[in-house]
């Protein structure tokens, strides 16, 4: 069921910590979001990112969460997640039949036309969109998996980057799949 | 029907009689709409009590507890009852009064945000936002506060719903479709379990308040019985068993019985029965059950594996587990094991070793000696509670439950102060029996002005309180664990309890010899008011056997 989607394993004290998308049907009303993070809070579950939107049903949000546990935590997060009364599903998604994107925005420093250039190329290979461009920044925006985000951030730090925001990870099953 | 009168009458659909509470500015409207009402509701003197009793009537009823109170501090002094109720799986239902809908966020006058406080230590919270909205509300609080693993649920109200008028329907049945407990186990786990008991040469079972939740005693009994399974519980399973039963091994823990902890290192396999793991229970998680074969039976399926692994999970409620249980044991029991066998030869010989070991004090009045007495002269049926710290463990290692579910105490959120309100609460519950709560003074100090509710409210408790001016528990660890440093945990013979409870119009004995204690006890148990019983006993009384925490039950320690 659960599958590692990255090859950043780690490893302390003999726990092997793997990334872990998992996702969740809840009710869609106020407090719910509260009640999820409060959970995740109390009982020290480590989440890297979480994404809420509407579905589909117009009475369910779904929230996309990836965490970088072991199995036993993951376990647990799933099993408490599951015992919220708001909590209407919850699925460990397995990577190879999910598809997963990110988007982020980055703003750099490009002040030269070189830099311009090198950032406007960079963006093409990686089928990123200039959004914005100013005297002395550019603005990019880049959808893809968080590990294609990586690539392209550590690809254009050295320019400096001015601001970033990245919306974390939203999943949806392949095909036939739940 | 205005909100107010929606909630009252919900309240009546669900069969409640009693609600315990104190009005404030924003419930009134919910007060006026009492006032036509055919609901008992006793007035409480701070509302932590009110969220106590409602809890002890709930465990002793097996069904929803009541109470009231308004926003703001009202709410919050619900707050420890309502964190001790969801740390006990116990059905309280909470009712608060909430600031008016606009004046929400706009930090008026006793506002606050009870929800998001309330959010941890609740099952749920919910708050109406259309006195249409109410009923179907209260509804689905009993049916998630009494159903699964039972547990608090908070209804909090904005005053201008509880007045708004709407036109309300009272549904017979809900849904909440996030929320589906699950009843009857998977019966390959528990074909699974059943064979893995079947092989095991010492099993032993370990009983825990799931047990006394879902009633499952006489279950319980059926399956020690075939098995001929020792059973030790944990110290929220006590009472799940009669303690006197030749089967019996008393709780286990950082103050079990000795023996109990000593034979669960010995067992072959552990059957563990609406139990979590607790570390005041089992000592280090990783250390405990090594080398065993564990089956976990239990209605939450988050308990299996949160703190210990295990080798068959029955997820289900335990009756319906153990019933079934029972069942495939009985078909495929040819011979039953005979009583005298290794494994409860073994039983006997540590309950016979320590009995020998562990020595009392030599003085007239110990704890051991007065709860022995206590035990003695009180009928099987009269439910006991306790406070926490010292009294509490004493009481875990020297008063025998012989019914079943006649014994609770605040187990997971160790609060202190519970055992009085709560011990009100169960008389509300069974007025035909004796209640008593078995108290120390640091404990009882804290919600004693619920005798005021004892003796007007006609809810005769009896306080059996172990006094030794001390905060005795924190005094021993100081004793034990900071050399003698002590701090903060002299009482300075402050105050008379004997006084205290006759300024309420109580009935105060104090007893310092065992013919006093023994009148004192008799004195109680006749008449129809509440008797504070003061026991002076010294503070330098330690309880032992003792697993320091951190440390394995193998590391228990039986005497200083």
């Amino acid at each position: 069921m659960s599958t590692t989607i990255t090859t950043a394993n780690s490893v302390s004290k003999e726990v092997v910590e793997s990334w872990y998308i998992v996702a969740a049907l809840v009710e869609n009303k106020p407090g719910v979001l509260f009640r999820v993070t409060n959970l995740f809070r109390a009982r020290s579950f480590n989440i890297e990112s979480i994404t809420v939107g509407s579905t589909e049903q117009i009475d369910l949000s779904r929230m996309t969460i990836t965490t970088k546990s072991d199995e036993k935590t993951l376990d647990q997060l799933v099993k408490q997640l599951r015992k919220l009364i708001d909590v209407v599903d919850v699925r460990v998604l397995d990577s190879a039949k999910t598809v997963y994107r990110e988007l982020a925005l980055i703003k750099m420093k490009a002040g030269d036309p070189t830099t311009r250039m090198e950032i406007t190329t960079y963006a093409s290979i990686f089928r990123a969109n200039i959004l914005d461009i100013a005297k002395d920044t550019i603005m990019v925006e880049i959808t893809g998996t968080p590990d294609k985000i990586d690539a392209f951030k550590n690809l254009v730090s050295h320019f400096g980057i001015i601001q970033l925001a990245r919306t974390g990870v939203s999943a949806l099953p392949r095909g036939e799949d739940m | 029907m205005i909100g107010a009168k929606a909630l009252i009458t919900a309240l009546e659909k669900e069969g409640v009689q009693v609600i315990f509470g104190l009005p404030g500015g924003a419930n009134l409207p919910i007060y006026d709409a009492l006032v036509d009402a055919h609901l008992r509701h006793i007035l409480v003197r701070h509302e932590q009590s009110a969220s106590h009793m409602a809890d002890g009537y709930a465990r002793i009823k097996r069904k929803a507890g009541i109470c009231f109170a308004t926003s703001g501090p009202g709410a919050t002094n619900l707050i420890t009852g309502i964190a001790t109720a969801h740390a006990d799986s116990s059905p309280l239902i909470a009712i608060t009064g909430q600031v008016p809908l606009a004046m929400i966020g706009k930090d008026a006058f006793q506002e606050t945000d009870i929800i998001g406080v309330a959010n941890p230590c609740t099952k749920y919270a919910f708050q109406p936002r259309e006195a249409s909205e109410i009923p179907e509300t209260v509804k689905k609080a009993f049916y998630i506060a009494q159903s699964g693993r039972p547990g608090p649920v908070l209804i909090d109200i904005p005053k201008d719903v509880q007045q708004a008028n709407a036109e309300v329907t009272f549904p017979d049945l809900i849904k909440v479709r996030g929320y589906n407990p699950v009843i009857d186990a998977d019966i390959s786990q528990l074909g699974k379990a059943v064979e893995t008991m079947l092989r095991a040469e010492k099993p032993i079972i370990m009983a825990g308040g799931g047990v006394i939740l879902s009633g499952a005693f006489s279950e319980l009994q059926a399956l020690a019985e075939l098995l001929m399974a020792p059973v030790v519980t944990t110290f929220k399973g006590k009472g799940s068993f009669p303690e006197n039963h030749p089967l019996a091994m008393g709780p286990i823990g950082m103050h079990g019985h000795a023996e109990a902890n000593k034979i669960i290192l010995e067992a072959d396999c552990i059957l563990a029965i609406g139990a979590r793991f607790s570390d005041r229970s089992v000592g280090r998680f990783d250390e405990f059950g090594k080398g065993m074969s564990i089956i976990h039976m239990d209605v939450d399926p988050s308990e299996i594996g949160k703190n210990k692994n295990v080798d068959i999970a029955v997820v289900g409620d335990v009756k319906s587990s153990l019933r079934t249980a029972v069942k495939m044991l009985s078909k495929q029991i040819v011979k039953k094991r005979e009583a005298d066998n290794p494994w409860l030869r073994r039983r006997k010989e540590l309950i016979d070793y320590y009995a020998d070991t562990i020595k009392d004090y030599s003085r007239e009045l110990t704890a051991k000696k007065t709860l022995k007495k206590l035990r003695e002269m009180l009928p099987t049926d009269a439910i006991v509670t306790t406070e926490v710290g010292q009294c509490q463990m004493w009481t875990s290692l020297h008063f025998d439950i012989i019914a079943p579910g006649t014994f609770f105490s605040s187990t997971g959120l160790g609060t202190m102060g519970f055992g009085f309100p709560a011990s009100i609460g169960a008389k509300a519950a069974r007025p035909d029996v004796p209640v008593i709560d078995i108290a120390g003074d640091g404990s009882f100090n804290m919600t004693e002005n619920s005798l005021a509710v004892s003796v007007l409210d006609n809810l005769p408790v009896i306080v059996f309180l172990m006094n030794n001016y001390m905060l005795g528990m924190v005094a021993q660890w100081q004793r034990t664990f900071y050399n003698r440093r002590y701090m903060g945990v002299h009482q300075h013979n402050c105050p008379d309890y004997v006084k205290i409870a006759q300024a309420y119009g109580a009935q105060g004995i104090r007893a310092q010899s065992m013919d006093e204690l023994e009148k004192a006890i008799k004195n109680a148990l006749n008449v129809q008011v509440a008797t504070v019983i003061d026991i002076t006993i010294d503070p330098e009384e330690d309880v032992y056997p003792f697993v320091a925490p951190g440390t394995g039950l193998k590391d228990m320690i039986t005497g200083a």
